[in-house]
């Protein structure tokens, strides 16, 4: 519904309006103009604007004859990111909480549309030293742009045992589970995990907004949804060092104490009275390391703590470039990119179940509760799934032997991850199915792709062929069919992590 | 010595006489008005400004049209309109852009739930404009044998021979998963308002959505059969993305030039000025026309691009049809329902429109702006002509076409295309005299003034135009922007008139190929391909049997 303004709080709302008019692009204004602009009376607007002009917020053209913009007056429109709106309207480009920060560091001017946030792509023109932060020391990573909905009341666990793949009786607080969630016909829609905050209190994380499903399955049920996305700020710090970092950034938690996939809450800063915040050994990195979840208004100073503490251990802010860098060596899937969701998916061929999808791991056909998509993925589990989601590893010697085609030594260093599908075939034959995340990892030094093949193709050692760039040509490189996740550390799941485990 | 004779140069005519040429036919089109295009003219009607003078955007324009004849090479050329921004009371607005991502943020300001389901009924309707497509592709008749037969399982006795095309769409609609199908009627029965009811819970959203529900029919979003007319909207494309809208540069009149240079190119000749008064029978069958001023010129095949009024009506004597079938034609074209409801009122303006939501110049000038803030709104404008009435305060679907296109105004100043409902083609209280077009165009600036405070001082030039002049300017009778309401009762097999509902007539060797015909109005050009497919098929038919010119069976 459109929000409509209490009386007395419209002079204000026009103030304000009329203070957004005053930008460094436009500066100067005519009473006229800005009554016009604005849809009042001229003897309103004069008014008004006499008051922002004695509260020094505005000033006067030297002829005095319009207002004049006041750099640095508070609430003035230069920190409006966009002239070309009414400053009241939602149309700026989406921040998360941690911009100015991310902000201030990003030099490459490289940044990338998610969810409608405006997120940095490399902090540096390439995303190599980034990407070693994350494997060699650590990185610090903002996912703010998650949707992170909060589901409380008495028949949480029932909801999400409904919903969920996963066996939810068995979930605990202070854990968190990862999961997949499907449509009536076993279809994965979305997959992400689900934090315990409580006994009746969980957050659940996702790629794309789901509040009308969880709320339609929730029909009927003592549960409220609630989208608190804009409300938390999220960031992923990972890496060898991650547990030393966090260690000095926060105060009240026992990093040696917390497993993998453990939740704690604790407070920023090394001394106590700090913000509180939730820490959750997740990633998407498969490696070592702890995401944050803050109140959006104390998200600087985790940040801030963060860095600080980080300074000592090669702690580097990444972007999302050297993040699905390290995401395909982790063998994780990303959605609509190794699989299309339920929900986007125009014809049925697109369509995936969790196990065609290589989340089939997630789905607890036997457990108590009956769940959305239960029926069909029975089936499936008795004719066996059509497709298999498998990793993909080309040695270096194909890749010599592929450029050595065009006297030229192999040209795949320094490419991010590619994501547009390229096709798989049989050797020497047919399709038989497609390669949907790939780069050459420098830490493996192999080229590893995540792709889908038919059920057949799928057993580890099948050879295949993937199509690759090579020059201005495309070749067909073999593949042998490898197990996931390609990186693996132990350091990723081991108890009481310390630095030097698999460094 | 003429093959054909086509009547009518509004885009389906040109189209028609563009695919007779292409395939060898000597072809004459004839139209009554000075100009071609029918009611996708374009005009300079004051200087230095140029409107779009009724239709104003492309979408339905068949692919196949375009590349068939070739029209890019012609000079088809469409700038994409990508945002709809829906001005609200008190400053607010729904604003739809081309990225997903912010149209989600946009839409969740008035409903998360609604920002959600969007998306999937986006796809949802796409999956439906599909289907349309694959549906209007088929000549009903056989369409409906194919079904029907498919029905009764008896494929092998189909009594119309059907090619495999159209076997084919049959298979896929039988195929079609039982909740497409269940859609599929809703689309063809329910109210728009309560189709999308069963998506969405903001009014603003739904009433913005309801829009392309009730375009050009004298239905409110509640009544019901205007969700089919929201399928309709979504049946057009642009490369293959359905829902696309795009301008073409010059204004509509262009699309219309580009199709009669297509056709031209073919050695088709366009006559203006030369409105026909009746089809030409001899040995029961159609042998040329009668020109109003009493020339007679004679072809094999003649084809109407008229509305069934004048091509099922006026232009035949029933005693000419065959088998005695004149009288019932001529008397349901009486009864075919094509009131309009719309009218339009383009204005020259000497700078941009402030919007109070998004004052300043943006992208969202360059899209569809439609005043449509709720869905009582819009059914409180549709009560004011169901009682004969215009609406006070009406829906308005408004473009800036200079935005897109710089020609259309000179440098700094603009036009804006408001297509307006509703108008009813008669009014209940006196007639459609200056005054009472004056007084609707001030119904028009007022409305937008609510939204665009001191529009009203930026106009430079007005003209304002209602059902009958649409009726006299484009030659379609009530003025109805389809040619015949979309709706269950005219749509199919009923389309103009189940004798005719093939492109073909009971008079051998006369054909419709007008927007009354399968594919319905709007500028598709898919009537006209289809039905000059048609008479080559015939034709060829014709030409194997012995005979040499048409011959229907
Ligand atoms: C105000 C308005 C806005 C519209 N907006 C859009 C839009 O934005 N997008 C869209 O896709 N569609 C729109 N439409 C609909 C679309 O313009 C029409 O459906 C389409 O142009 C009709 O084309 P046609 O060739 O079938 O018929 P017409 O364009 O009506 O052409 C028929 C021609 O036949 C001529 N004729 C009639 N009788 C005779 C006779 N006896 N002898 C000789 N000639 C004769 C007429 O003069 C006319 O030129 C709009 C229509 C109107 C009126």
């Amino acid at each position: 519904m459109p929000r409509r303004a209490p009386q007395g709080t419209q002079a204000v709302q026009r103030a304000l309006g009329l203070l957004r008019s005053f930008t460094p692009e436009a500066p100067e204004h005519r009473l006229s103009e800005l009554a016009a602009a604005h849809g009042l009376h001229p003897s309103t607007a004069h008014r008004l604007l006499g008051v922002l002009e004695a509260e020094g917020l505005i000033g006067r053209s030297p002829d005095s004859q319009a207002y004049r913009w006041m750099p640095g007056a508070p609430g003035a429109g230069d920190a409006a990111p966009s002239p070309r709106y009414n400053g009241l309207r939602p149309l700026e480009p989406l921040r998360t909480p941690f911009h100015r920060r991310t902000a201030a560091l990003c030099e490459s001017g490289a940044w990338r549309d998610w969810s409608g946030y405006t997120c940095v792509e490399t902090y540096e023109p390439t995303p190599e030293r980034e990407y070693w932060a994350v494997r060699n020391a650590a990185g610090l990573i903002d996912v703010s742009p998650l949707f992170k909905y909060e589901i409380t009341g008495a028949d949480a666990v029932r909801l999400l045992d409904r919903m969920m793949t996963r066996d939810f009786s068995k979930s605990q607080t202070g854990r968190v589970m990862y999961t997949s969630w499907c449509n009536e016909d076993g279809h994965l829609l979305q997959d992400g995990n689900v934090q315990r905050l409580a006994r009746e209190r969980f957050l659940v994380s996702a790629a794309e907004p789901c509040l009308r499903w969880f709320e339609d399955c929730g029909w009927g049920m003592d549960v409220e949804v609630r989208d608190v996305s804009e409300e938390i700020g999220v960031l992923a710090l990972q890496g060898p060092r991650a547990r030393a970092v966090a260690e000095a950034a926060t105060t009240g938690l026992d990093f040696g104490a917390m497993r993998y996939f453990d939740l704690a809450a604790g407070e920023v800063g090394s001394g106590a009275g700090g913000a509180p915040v939730t820490v959750t050994r997740t990633g998407y990195t498969g490696d070592l390391g702890y995401e944050f979840w803050v109140a959006a208004e104390h998200a600087e100073a985790l940040w801030d703590a963060l860095v600080e503490a980080g300074r000592d251990h090669g702690l580097l802010p990444a972007g999302l470039l050297a993040l699905d860098m390290v995401r395909v060596e982790a063998g994780l899937v990303l959605i609509d990119v190794d699989y299309v969701s339920a929900s986007h998916a125009e014809i049925e061929v697109l369509k995936a179940t969790p196990a065609e999808a290589g989340l089939g791991f997630t789905v607890k056909l036997d457990k108590q509760a009956d769940f959305v998509g239960r029926r069909a993925l029975v089936l499936e589990r008795d004719r066996g799934p059509a497709w298999a989601m498998v990793g993909l590893e080309v040695d270096w010697f194909e890749l010599e032997r592929l450029w050595s085609e065009i006297d030229l030594r192999p040209q795949v260093v320094g490419q991010p991850a590619s994501r547009k599908p390229t096709p798989v075939f049989a050797p020497g034959g047919w399709q038989v199915g497609q390669c949907t995340s790939r780069f050459f990892s420098p830490l493996l030094k192999k080229y590893v792709g995540l792709a889908t093949v038919h059920a057949d193709a799928a057993a580890l050692g099948t050879e295949l062929d993937v199509e690759v760039a090579v020059g201005y040509g495309r070749r067909r490189a073999r593949a042998r069919v490898v197990r996931r996740p390609f990186f693996n550390p132990a350091r990723k799941t081991a108890v009481d992590p310390m630095p030097g485990v698999d460094e | 010595m003429t093959d054909a004779i086509v009547v009518g140069a509004g885009h389906n005519g040109l189209v028609a006489a563009a695919y007779l040429a292409r395939a060898g036919l000597d072809v004459v089109v004839l139209e009554s008005s000075p100009e071609i295009g029918g009611a996708t003219r374009s005009q300079e009607a004051f200087p230095g400004f140029r409107f779009s003078v009724f239709s104003y955007l492309v979408s339905l324009l068949r692919p196949e049209v375009i590349h068939e004849l070739d029209l890019v090479r012609h000079g088809l050329l469409l700038v994409p309109t990508a945002s709809t921004l829906n001005p609200l009371p008190g400053g607010d607005c729904l604003f739809r852009e081309a990225d997903p991502q912010r149209t989600y943020r946009h839409i969740a300001r008035h409903s998360r739930r609604d920002a959600e389901a969007l998306f999937e009924y986006k796809l949802e309707m796409r999956r439906m404009g599909h289907l349309m497509y694959r549906l209007q592709r088929a000549a009903p008749d056989e369409l409906a044998a194919a079904i029907g037969d498919r029905v009764a399982e008896s494929a092998e006795h189909l009594d119309v021979e059907v090619s495999a095309e159209v076997a084919d769409i049959a298979r896929y609609f039988l195929d079609l998963p039982a909740e497409r199908l269940r859609g599929f009627v809703q689309m063809l029965t329910m109210s728009s308002a309560d189709f999308l009811g069963q998506w969405f819970e903001s009014d603003v959203l739904k009433a913005a959505l309801s829009s392309s529900s009730i375009i050009g029919s004298m239905l409110s979003p509640r009544t019901p059969g205007s969700a089919y007319v929201l399928l309709h909207h979504y049946m057009g494309e642009v490369d293959g993305v359905y829902r696309e809208w795009g301008f073409q540069k010059g204004g509509t009149g262009a699309v219309a030039a580009t199709i009669a240079r297509a056709a031209q190119s073919h050695g088709a000749e366009i006559r203006t000025h030369s409105p026909v008064a009746r089809v030409l029978v001899s040995d029961r069958r159609a042998a040329g026309v009668v020109l109003a001023n009493g020339d007679e010129l004679r072809a094999g095949v003649v084809m109407s691009s008229a509305a069934p009024q004048i091509s099922l009506g006026r232009l035949l004597d029933p005693e000419d049809v065959p088998g005695g079938a004149g009288a019932g034609l001529v008397e349901r074209a009486a009864r075919w329902q094509s009131g309009g409801c719309a009218g339009k009122v383009n204005l020259a303006i000497s700078g941009l429109p402030r919007f109070e939501c998004m004052p300043e110049p943006g992208p969202h000038l360059s899209g569809g702006i439609t005043i449509a803030p709720g869905l009582d709104y819009v059914d409180r404008a549709y009560d004011d002509a169901k009682y004969g009435g215009f609406s006070e305060r009406p829906f308005i679907d408004m473009i800036i076409p200079s935005v897109l296109d710089p020609d259309m105004a000179p440098p700094g100043k603009h036009v804006l295309s408001c297509f307006v409902q509703y108008a009813p083609y008669e009014l209940a209280a006196g007639s459609w005299d200056e005054g009472q077009r004056e007084a609707f165009g001030d119904a028009v600036v007022r409305t937008l003034a609510e939204y665009a405070p001191g529009i009203e001082d930026q106009i430079l030039h007005r003209q304002v135009l209602v059902p009958p002049d649409i009726e006299a300017i484009a030659g379609i009778p009530g003025g109805n922007i389809f040619h015949g309401e979309l709706r269950l009762s005219q749509l199919f097999l009923l389309r103009p008139d189940p004798a005719a509902a093939a492109f073909r007539t009971p008079l051998p060797g006369y054909y419709l190929c007008g927007s009354s015909t399968q594919f319905g109005g709007g500028i598709s050009g898919g009537p006209a391909r289809l039905a000059a497919l048609r008479v080559l098929d015939d034709l060829r038919t014709a030409d194997t049997a012995g005979g040499g010119s048409a011959e229907a069976p």
